[in-house]
């Protein structure tokens, strides 16, 4: 026991000296705070957790409620949004859907509203939970860390290479420290996936060559522009159209899906190379982004998945992942295993999981695994993966984009920054309409990446 | 007890009928879509199951004689083709044709849209020709609203009463078509025949009064809030009905491709529960789609005697309940 605890202080204290070095330019001024190394995943099993959220949108709230589901001994003490309708929204909803009104504990004083309001709402808590659109995670999630804070962060981590970067950057600091870090690829919380993930293991479907990965729906929620508002300010109200946001709904969305592949597989894409485009969903409301991509991701064994998304109307509905083994298939949806003669050789049990009284549900369980492991003095730490299948998915936007074959060193080491630094409400926008409202489209072909 | 004082008694307002009584299909004007009508002769039945019914719930008793209007039922129930026009709403502003009903008179723009899922609400189970699902009941009222402005004829979802007179078809058996649980699967999707989905629409035999599918493929949300006594404390027996105070549960009848035989009986009440919307992730959760309920749709119901504007705005649930 002795000998484990010192390890921990040991790696601390190396930790943060070079945490300091890396990123002392990113966040100078703000390392003071974390200074005293007080709690560091050693918090004492019966401690009142202080919870902030950075986000409140309706991902945020729901997430607000599962943490205070998750453990008697949870508070909801600080709210941030850049927007304070947001926060007022999200706390109705919030009180109206958990009943124990003494454990959200927030008042005028705690509810931060603007671009910075995430530092102020993280400085009071133990937790947080990072919701904003995902190209505030790094920035969020650095400052997390670096005060010391364990984190639920939903996916996708960045938009850009040079975000992912900085999350994984962070993350090993974050391992060091033994900080927790839940992200919400609910799948890996979810028993089926799991489950199903064993039986791979086991062998029996052999070698993964090849699958389809799938997210086709109808698409999402616009938000109009309204009187009064910059152009800041619409593009952060109807961030799903504009990549620096969003990053593009193969990003924002399919990478449930690309994760599962890469999580079966056990690795990352080399290459990827794909098409896409915007067939259907063109009106000037729907910002930048493309309504359909197709892309083809090569693994170094030469496994080969092939990813769709696509928002369009009237379409085909498919949200699922399936794979072809050199001993037999899975298709994940109806959580069956077939033999290569075609038979059904393993069916998951609660693949209807509304008709099993114990099915857990995994957004659930995503935040009792987090509670639970920092009451246990253990580390949870997925942001490294989160960070590779966002950055899988980047890959396959710019494959989609360009035209091109892009490799994964290539899209490691892009310096294509979307998210500009420094951002206040007087900021220009990183993307701009024309003076009929259009914002440039990518053009596979013409469009490059840095 | 509170509850059974609001029950509604639906006051005869209107005398002119503009068509005969009988069959119709609905036009939807911008599509090739339409909608069968069955006609429902107004007459008594017997609601509920008597005491020694196989497979009984205590809630399906005492069994009263019940009173109800004529009215039309959709013969199927809502395909998703057809409520993927309501989530779509491209064909609203669709110049009114001539055969344009005189019933309701509401601006169709101020009937709030469905949103879009974030996932695909039929569970890979199909759309073209099945049912919808997984729709709120508030979202299957807005439906009936949307209908009711495009066509101008009012369109509701049936109370539980008039549903199980339409599923009955003058029967007083388990079944419309009798006791017989083995040929159950000539007019039923159920566990025993659905391998878990359900299926297309008007597959199986019709009940006598030539309405498809009112046991089992999906359940159907009825307009009634679900009161376990709610036979016991009736003292209105002519159109019953329960006005809902509450969002759940409320009832739904007719069991789905995931039950067994004994849940598909004609009395046999279900309810609804906050459980099927578990796995939605946001707050406020959907108001438009359950994540958990992937075997409850509708089908639409029209009286012959079309309601004051008050009790039609009443039954599609103008007012929010929360």
């Amino acid at each position: 026991m002795k000998s484990t605890s010192n390890k921990i202080n040991k790696n601390n204290d190396v930790s943060r000296r070079k945490f300091c070095k890396n990123t002392a330019i990113a966040t100078s001024g703000l390392l003071a705070t974390s200074l005293p190394l007080k709690s560091m995943g050693h918090i004492q099993e019966n401690k009142r957790l202080k919870l902030a959220v950075v986000g409140c949108g309706g991902r945020g709230s729901g997430a607000v409620v599962q943490a205070l589901n998750a453990d008697d001994n949870v508070e909801l003490v600080a709210m941030a949004d850049a927007f304070k309708d947001r926060i007022e929204s999200s706390l109705k909803g919030i009180k109206e859907n958990f009943s124990d009104i003494k454990r959200i504990n927030v008042d005028e004083k705690s509810l931060f509203t603007g671009l910075d309001a995430y530092k102020k709402a993280q400085d009071k808590s133990d937790v947080v939970i990072l919701d904003t659109p995902p190209g505030f995670r790094p920035q969020h999630f650095e400052y997390a860390i670096a005060n010391d804070k364990h984190v639920f962060m939903e996916k996708p981590l960045a938009t850009d290479a040079p975000g992912i970067k900085r999350v994984l950057e962070t993350a090993k600091v974050a391992k060091q420290k033994r900080l927790n870090v839940v992200v919400g690829l609910q799948r890996h919380y979810e028993n089926k996936y799991i489950n199903i993930l064993k039986k791979i293991e086991k062998g029996e479907i052999g070698k993964i060559v090849s699958g389809q990965v799938y997210w086709n729906d109808a698409g999402v929620w616009v938000k109009n522009r309204e009187t009064g508002q910059s152009e800041l300010e619409y593009q952060m109200r109807n961030w799903y159209y504009f990549n620096w946001l969003c990053g593009d709904h193969i990003l924002e969305q399919h990478i449930h899906n690309i994760d599962v592949a890469n999580w079966f597989i056990g690795s990352y894409p080399v290459s990827a190379q794909g098409m896409g485009g915007r067939e259907v969903r063109k009106g000037i409301e729907y910002g930048e982004i493309f309504d359909h991509h197709f892309v083809e991701f090569t693994y170094e064994d030469g496994a080969v998945i092939s990813s769709q998304c696509r928002h369009q109307k009237g379409t085909m509905l498919r949200v699922d992942e399936v794979f072809q083994g050199t001993k037999g298939s899975i298709v994940m949806g109806k959580g069956e295993i077939k033999n290569l003669s075609g038979d059904v050789i393993y069916t998951y049990p609660n693949t209807n999981y509304w008709e099993s009284d114990n099915e857990p549900n995994p957004y659930q369980v995503e935040h009792d695994k987090l509670f639970e492991s920092i009451r246990n003095s253990n580390v949870i730490s997925n942001a490294e993966y989160g960070a590779k299948s966002t950055l899988t998915a980047i890959m396959g936007r710019m494959a989609t984009y360009t035209g091109k074959k892009i490799s994964w060193e290539q899209v490691l080491n892009s310096k294509q920054k979307l998210v500009p630094d420094n951002l206040n409400w007087n900021s220009t926008p990183p993307t701009l309409p024309n003076e009929k409202g259009e914002y440039e489209i990518p053009k596979p072909g013409i469009t490059t990446i840095d | 007890m509170k509850n059974l004082t609001f029950i509604l008694i639906f006051i005869l307002t209107c005398t002119s009928f503009n068509f005969p009584f009988k069959n119709y299909t609905q036009k939807i004007n911008g599509t090739s879509k339409t909608i069968e009508l069955v006609a429902i002769p107004g007459g008594k039945f017997k609601m509920g199951s008597s005491k020694n019914e196989n497979g009984r719930k205590e809630d399906e008793g005492p069994q009263q004689t019940i009173e109800i209007s004529p009215f039309w039922i959709s013969s199927y129930e809502i395909t998703w083709d057809l409520y993927h026009l309501f989530m779509e709403r491209k064909i609203d502003n669709i110049s009114l044709s001539k055969n344009h009903g005189k019933e309701v008179l509401i601006n169709v723009d101020a009937i709030s849209g469905a949103t879009t899922p974030y996932i695909d609400m039929s569970f890979g189970m199909g759309t073209e020709g099945y049912p919808a699902i997984n729709m709120t009941h508030y979202a299957a009222s807005k439906f009936c609203q949307w209908l009711s402005a495009i066509t101008g004829n009012y369109y509701r979802l049936p109370t539980e009463a008039e549903w199980e007179y339409a599923c009955r078809a003058g029967s007083e058996s388990l079944y419309s078509f009798g006791n017989d649980t083995s040929i159950l699967k000539d007019y039923a999707w159920f566990k025993e025949n659905s391998n878990r989905s359900y299926k297309k629409v008007g597959l199986k035999k019709p009940n006598k009064w030539g309405v498809y599918d009112m046991h089992g493929n999906v359940s159907e949300w009825t307009l009634d809030q679900y009161t376990a006594d709610a036979y016991q404390k009736r003292n209105n027996t002519k159109n019953p009905y329960i006005v809902a105070k509450n969002t759940y549960p409320r009832t739904i009848r007719g069991g789905s491709w995931k039950d067994e035989a004994m849940q598909l009986r004609s009395a046999k009440r279900h309810q609804s529960s906050p459980r099927f919307k578990e796995r939605d992730p946001q707050i406020p959760k959907s108001k438009w789609w359950n994540t958990d309920a992937p075997f409850i749709g509708f089908r639409v119901v029209r009286p012959l005697e079309t309601p004051s504007i008050d009790d039609q705005n009443l039954l599609w649930e103008e007012k929010k309940i929360d």
